[in-house]
């Protein structure tokens, strides 16, 4: 692909189309996508839903909740809790469902072990 | 009730100049002094590109909050607040959320997948030269309208910081502004372009955070008697409500939906932001970077809803207005009401600091983009050693950096805010469906990105060229002719989904099909990591 003298890739022998269709990575690839597109489709609609309210709903938008606090700022400040709240909850479970089974087929294929970093502790390129 | 708002003496900001100057040379002594010693170990391409891919992810995830929070956000959302309210607040939230799209979809499959450049990513499994071709070209676009955004708005920040109103003066302090970009950029490569985000990202947040915290003591630390007295002393309650701003018309309503479609989209395909994702050594440190710029990039315009709403209250938006930079003066005289001059000082050096910072990540990622796209792998058909390439990257550099002097110049007091809603267009049209294609989509062939690329590319651009922003209006490009048929200032609404249509298109049409064992490789080496760049040990 690159230009560089290219170290002789460990990975340059391997079958990723019998990688495809073992069970573990298609367990790794269903959990990345049942978590990723959901959540990317969630976020979008209630992104869209407060721009929506925003622009044709203005007079539910300045209800005043509490002294100068308005629906619009506290839905506002809303979208950064859900953002914040998104973010930790990715890392999460990346940690817990994802991390740990492509670190298990990577070290497969590469033959070496791996920190929880994803960085190369012990062993050599077979 | 406008008695209550001190006055703030704009004759005075005059007087601060050496002080501001000072504080700038500060900072490019300092950052100058790092670059040197970053420079050391710049050896070969994956020194120069992606600084050995060493950075950790916290260190690469304030940089990218250096990248992304330019002086367009900080002056600009800012000033957005002080004079409409809620509107510039609304505006904000579009530039965060934006980020989860990177966090879920692209950084981590990116890392594991990529090389230097987007166009390592798009081509993976597609045929070389046609994808490569398109998305190098869709890179500079995207770069060259940033960047000339970011240097014309230059001319206006030097006349308001540096009281430097006549043109030549300010051409003069332009010209130094990108000498010195070249030579971070030169000499640091993306270590030294890095440091300097770091750095940079620190300091503006830290400062926007001391001067949260003055305003809100101002008020008892009640964010409802702020909002009051802002609201008073615009003497008009609607401010607390949205509107002011994008309301005032079903089009400017329907524009508003485009920009947020644009700016949602688009952040994750910057050309800019995702090269940041190479620095690091592995895709778990892309995603705290990512993790880390969202926490940071979130605390920051929770600030700036603090300011603008402070500015508006303690400074008035008459004064505001009527001062030299208009409404990007917002921040700067909220900090000499706040502070004296020291705090205006440090905050007109920051500002600069990022002009200078993102100007240096734009032209590496434009270079990176020539050399190793172009030149490396479709004039020399990746028969050019790394040494070449990287020179070529240096000179590269070089030919930009004079262009971005000269757009700078000449494109000073043009109204040019746009190309900064286009280049993030650009990116969501001619990037972003393409990256997400090729990372999900099996069945996804070379003529549909193709298609979908220069679509999303030429659509984004042509509507903008028929759109009121360059004719037909009195905020014009130019005012005097009008062939404005597009009603919208933003491409988005339109650009985006046909992007998408033309990559379905394009494929469910091509006769060839891709080959299955690359598309097997992509797809395992970005769930899995398997053969990624690895860092670069010294």
């Amino acid at each position: 692909m690159g230009n560089e003298a290219q170290p002789q890739d460990a990975t340059a022998s391997v079958d990723f189309q019998e990688v495809q269709t073992t069970e573990r990575f298609k367990t790794l690839r269903k959990r990345h996508r049942s978590f990723v597109f959901p959540m990317a489709v969630l976020f979008l609609l209630w992104y869209f839903a407060y721009v929506l309210l925003a622009a044709y709903a203005v007079d539910f938008m300045s209800t005043k909740v509490w002294g100068n606090i308005n629906v619009g700022l506290i839905l506002g400040l809303l979208q950064f809790v859900t953002t914040f709240g998104i973010t930790a909850w990715y890392v999460s479970y990346s940690n817990r469902k994802l991390d740990p089974i492509a670190a298990e087929i990577r070290n497969e294929i590469e033959g070496h072990e791996f920190d929880k970093d994803g960085n190369v502790i012990s062993g050599v390129n077979k | 009730m406008k008695t209550m708002v001190p006055a703030v003496n704009v004759e005075a900001l005059k007087d601060t100049t050496l002080l501001n100057m000072g504080i700038f040379a500060l900072f490019v002594a300092v950052t100058m002094v790092i670059v040197f010693r970053a420079s050391r170990n710049n050896k070969t391409a994956a020194d120069y590109y992606a600084a050995g891919r060493s950075f950790t992810g916290s260190q690469n995830g304030t940089a990218i909050a250096g990248d992304y929070l330019s002086a367009a956000s900080f002056l600009g959302i800012t000033g957005a607040i002080a004079i409409n309210g809620y509107d510039g607040f609304l505006y904000s939230i579009g530039f965060l959320v934006a980020w989860l799209v990177a966090l879920l979809l692209v950084a981590e499959l990116l890392r594991n997948t990529g090389k230097f450049t987007m166009a390592d990513v798009l081509s993976f499994r597609l045929r070389q030269r046609p994808v490569r071709i398109a998305a190098a070209l869709s890179t500079l676009a995207v770069c060259f309208f940033y960047l000339l955004a970011q240097m014309a708005g230059a001319g206006s920040l030097i006349s308001l910081l540096l009281g430097i109103s006549d043109w030549g003066g300010q051409a003069l302090v332009i010209i130094v502004v990108g000498a010195l970009m070249i030579m971070y950029v030169l000499i640091g490569g993306m270590k030294g372009t890095t440091w300097v985000q770091i750095i940079k990202a620190i300091l503006l947040i830290a400062g926007a955070a001391v001067m949260t915290a003055m305003v809100l003591a101002i008020y008892g630390f009640n964010l409802s008697s702020l909002l009051g007295s802002a609201a008073e002393a615009a003497n008009n309650p609607a401010v607390l409500n949205p509107g002011l701003q994008y309301g005032k018309t079903e089009t400017s309503k329907l524009d508003f939906m485009s920009l947020g479609l644009a700016l949602v989209l688009g952040t994750a395909a910057l050309p800019h932001v995702l090269m940041r994702f190479y620095t690091v050594p592995t895709a778990k440190e892309a995603r705290k970077s990512v993790v880390w710029a969202i926490w940071l990039i979130g605390l920051f315009y929770l600030f700036t809803l603090v300011l603008g709403y402070g500015a508006a209250a303690l400074v008035g938006a008459e004064t505001i207005k009527s001062a030299p930079g208009g409404v990007n003066s917002a921040a700067p005289l909220l900090a000499f009401h706040l502070g004296g001059p020291l705090l205006l000082g440090f905050i007109s050096a920051v500002a600069f600091a990022t002009i200078l910072a993102v100007v240096a990540g734009l032209t590496i990622t434009a270079a990176a983009s020539f050399a190793h796209d172009i030149y490396a792998n479709v004039i020399s058909k990746g028969k050019a050693d790394a040494t070449t390439e990287v020179k070529v990257a240096r000179r590269t550099v070089v030919v930009i950096g004079v262009l971005a002097i000269l757009g700078g110049i000449f494109a000073n007091g043009q109204n040019v805010a746009f190309l900064v809603a286009l280049a993030f267009a650009v990116a969501a049209s001619a990037n972003l469906p393409t990256i997400v294609y090729s990372l999900f989509w099996k069945k996804f062939t070379t003529q549909g990105a193709v298609w979908s690329m220069y679509g999303g590319l030429a659509a984004a651009i042509l509507l903008i060229t028929f759109s009121p922003v360059v004719s037909g209006a009195k905020t014009s490009m130019i005012p005097g002719a009008n062939f404005a048929f597009f009603p919208l200032s933003n491409p988005g609404i339109v650009s985006i989904p046909l992007a998408f249509f033309l990559g379905w298109l394009g494929t469910v049409l091509d006769k060839r099909r891709e080959d299955p064992a690359k598309q097997a490789e992509m797809e395992v080496r970005s769930l899995t990591g398997v053969g990624a760049e690895k860092a670069v040990n010294h």
